[in-house]
C-alpha cells in the first residue's frame, strides 16, 4: 500500500524562481492495482513518480509505503521511462541484466529468468543482438524486462509508449496488461493519453497543471482482460469524457 | 554498381593526386624553376630516398615525442575530466586555468620550455602534451556529463555506488568522445613535437626541414614534410582502429 498524504514538492530553479512542482496530493494506492496518473505537461507526475521512488524527498507532507516514510531510494521497484536508455554496448540479455547487476546481485543466476522475460515479450532470439539493431518498440520492451527482471512489487512508468508509434503503443499497452496479469505487482503509469490511461487502469488519477495537483481518482470498472475493442463500450466512452473535461474544463476556468 | 561507386571512390582522389603531380613535375621543368625554390616531385622522391637511412633516425625521434606527449595528455587529461565533472568546486575553481592554458599560443611557449627542460626531447613533449590536452579534457568532460539523467536516477534507485555507476555507466558513454577528442588530440600531438623541434633540436623530422631549409635543401624539407604527414595520417587511422574495437557498438555510419 502507496499512501500520499498531503505531498508538496516545491524546487528552486536556477534563476532562483521558487516552483511547485506539485502541491497538496493525498492519494492510496493499493497493493497489485494499475493506477494511471493523467494531466497536461507540468502537472507534476514524474515528480510524483520520483517522490514514491525516493528519488527526490517532499517538501512537506509523507510519503510511506506500506506504513513505512520513503526518504532514500529503496530497491523492490522498477523503472520504465519515455526513452529506453538502455545501454549501447551490450547485448539485448546482458542489458536486461543491468538491473540486477546494479542491484548487487548475483548476475548467473538470473541468466534464465531474463531468458524467459525476453520470451514472454516476444525477443526471443534476439539476447546477442546491440539495441541499435532493434526498433524502437522492441527496446521499450527490452527497458519493460530490465525493469521486471529483479521482479519489483512496484513498478513506475513515466510515459512508456510517449515515443512510440500509435500502432505500436496499442501492442505494447496490452502486452503491458498480459504481463501484468501473470506477474501482478503495483504499477504507477504516467501518460498523456487519455485513452490510454483507461484502457490499462484500475483507477485513473487525473491531474492539473501549476501546481500539480489531484483533480479526481476514477474507478474504471471496465471487465479484465481488456482489448482494443473496449474503445466502443459506453461505460469507456464515459469515463474519457469525464477525464477531458476534468482536464480542459478546468483549464478554460483557470483562463477565465 | 556498388563496386563501381567504391572505385570511384578511391580512382577520382587518386586520378586528380596523379594529375596535380604531373602538372607540378612539367612546370618545374618547363619554367626551370630552380630546385631550392620548388622542386620537382621527382627530385622529392629521389633525394629523399637517398636520405632514407638517416630519415628513419628522424622519424622514429618525432614519433616517440608525439607519441609520449599523446600518451601525457590522455594520463593527465581523462582523469582531470573526471575530477571537473564530479566536483563542481573543481570545476570552477580548474575549468578557468585550463582555459587559460589553452589560449597561450604555444609556439610563444616552447622556448620556456626548452629554457626550463634542457635540450633533450622533454621540451618537445610537453609541447606536443599541452596541445594535445584541451580537446580530450574537453571531449572527456562532455561525454561523461552527457549521460542521460534517467540513467543516472536508473542507478540510484537500485543503490548502486557512484563508483559502479562510473564504471559501467558514465565511462563508456563517455567513450565515442573521449576517442572523438583523441582523434583531434594525436593529429594536434604531431604538430606540438615539430614545434618543439623548430625551437631548438638537433633531431626529428622539424629539425630536418629547419636544416635542410637553411642549405638550400628544399627537397629534403618536402621529404621530411611529406614524412610528417604520413605520420599524422597512421596515427589517426590507428586511434580510429582502436576506437572501433574498443567500442564496436558504434555504427559503422557513425565513423568519419
Amino acid at each position: 500500500m502507496i499512501r500520499l498524504d498531503h505531498v508538496e514538492k516545491t524546487y528552486r530553479t536556477r534563476r532562483g524562481d521558487l516552483v511547485h512542482a506539485v502541491e497538496d496530493i493525498t492519494l492510496d494506492v493499493a497493493d497489485n492495482q494499475f493506477v494511471t496518473l493523467v494531466g497536461a505537461s507540468g502537472c507534476g507526475k514524474s515528480t510524483l513518480l520520483k517522490l514514491v521512488a525516493g528519488l527526490t524527498t517532499a517538501t512537506r507532507g509523507t510519503v510511506t509505503i506500506d506504513g513505512q516514510a520513503v526518504r532514500e531510494p529503496f530497491p523492490d521497484v522498477g523503472f520504465v521511462f519515455q526513452h529506453p536508455v538502455l545501454l549501447p554496448w551490450r547485448s539485448v540479455l546482458d542489458n536486461v541484466l543491468f538491473s540486477v547487476e546494479m542491484l548487487g546481485r548475483d548476475v548467473r543466476q538470473y541468466r534464465k529468468p531474463a531468458g524467459d522475460l525476453l520470451e514472454l515479450t516476444g525477443l526471443g532470439g534476439f539476447e546477442t543482438k546491440y539495441p541499435r539493431e532493434l526498433s524502437g518498440g522492441m527496446q521499450q520492451r527490452v527497458a519493460i524486462c530490465r525493469a521486471l527482471l529483479p521482479d519489483p512489487s512496484l513498478l513506475l512508468m513515466d510515459e512508456p509508449f510517449g515515443a512510440l508509434d500509435a500502432m505500436t503503443r496499442e501492442e505494447l499497452s496490452l502486452e503491458l496488461l498480459r504481463i501484468w496479469e501473470e506477474r501482478r505487482k503495483t504499477i504507477l503509469f504516467v501518460t498523456h493519453s487519455i485513452p490510454e490511461a483507461i484502457l490499462l487502469a484500475d483507477r485513473v488519477v487525473v491531474m492539473t497543471p501549476r501546481p500539480g495537483r489531484v483533480a479526481r481518482v476514477l474507478d474504471v470498472d471496465l471487465p479484465r482482460p481488456r482489448t482494443m475493442d473496449l474503445e466502443f463500450d459506453p461505460r469507456f466512452k464515459q469515463a474519457s469524457d469525464e477525464v477531458r473535461d476534468l482536464i480542459f474544463g478546468g483549464r478554460s476556468a483557470a483562463a477565465r | 554498381m556498388r563496386g563501381r561507386r567504391a572505385l570511384a571512390e578511391i580512382a577520382v582522389p587518386a586520378l586528380t593526386l596523379v594529375g596535380a603531380l604531373a602538372a607540378w613535375e612539367a612546370a618545374t621543368r618547363l619554367f626551370r624553376i630552380p630546385s631550392f625554390v620548388m622542386p620537382a616531385p621527382s627530385a622529392i622522391l629521389g633525394e629523399g630516398w637517398e636520405w632514407r637511412y638517416r630519415f628513419i633516425h628522424h622519424t622514429w625521434v618525432t614519433l616517440y615525442e608525439t607519441l609520449g606527449g599523446f600518451a601525457l595528455s590522455l594520463a593527465v587529461g581523462v582523469p582531470l575530466a573526471v575530477l571537473i565533472v564530479y566536483s563542481p568546486a573543481l570545476r570552477r575553481a580548474l575549468y578557468p586555468l585550463i582555459v587559460l592554458m589553452q589560449s597561450v599560443p604555444k609556439i610563444a611557449i616552447a622556448p620556456v620550455l626548452l629554457l626550463m627542460l634542457g635540450n633533450g626531447q622533454w621540451p618537445k613533449l610537453v609541447v606536443a602534451f599541452l596541445v594535445a590536452f584541451f580537446p580530450i579534457v574537453v571531449d572527456t568532460a562532455t561525454g561523461l556529463a552527457s549521460t542521460p539523467p534517467e540513467l543516472l536516477d536508473l542507478s540510484r534507485s537500485y543503490r548502486a555506488s557512484a563508483f559502479k555507476t562510473f564504471l559501467k555507466v558514465r565511462l563508456p558513454m563517455a567513450m565515442p568522445f573521449v576517442f572523438a577528442g583523441a582523434k583531434v588530440a594525436i593529429t594536434l600531438s604531431v604538430i606540438g613535437a615539430v614545434v618543439g623541434e623548430f625551437v631548438g633540436s638537433d633531431e626529428g623530422l622539424g629539425y630536418v626541414i629547419l636544416s635542410a631549409t637553411s642549405y638550400w635543401k628544399t627537397e629534403v624539407a618536402f621529404s621530411s614534410m611529406i614524412l610528417l604527414s604520413l605520420m599524422a595520417i597512421v596515427l589517426f587511422g590507428a586511434v580510429s582502429l582502436v576506437e572501433r574495437l574498443a567500442c564496436p557498438w558504434l555504427a559503422p555510419a557513425g565513423e568519419e
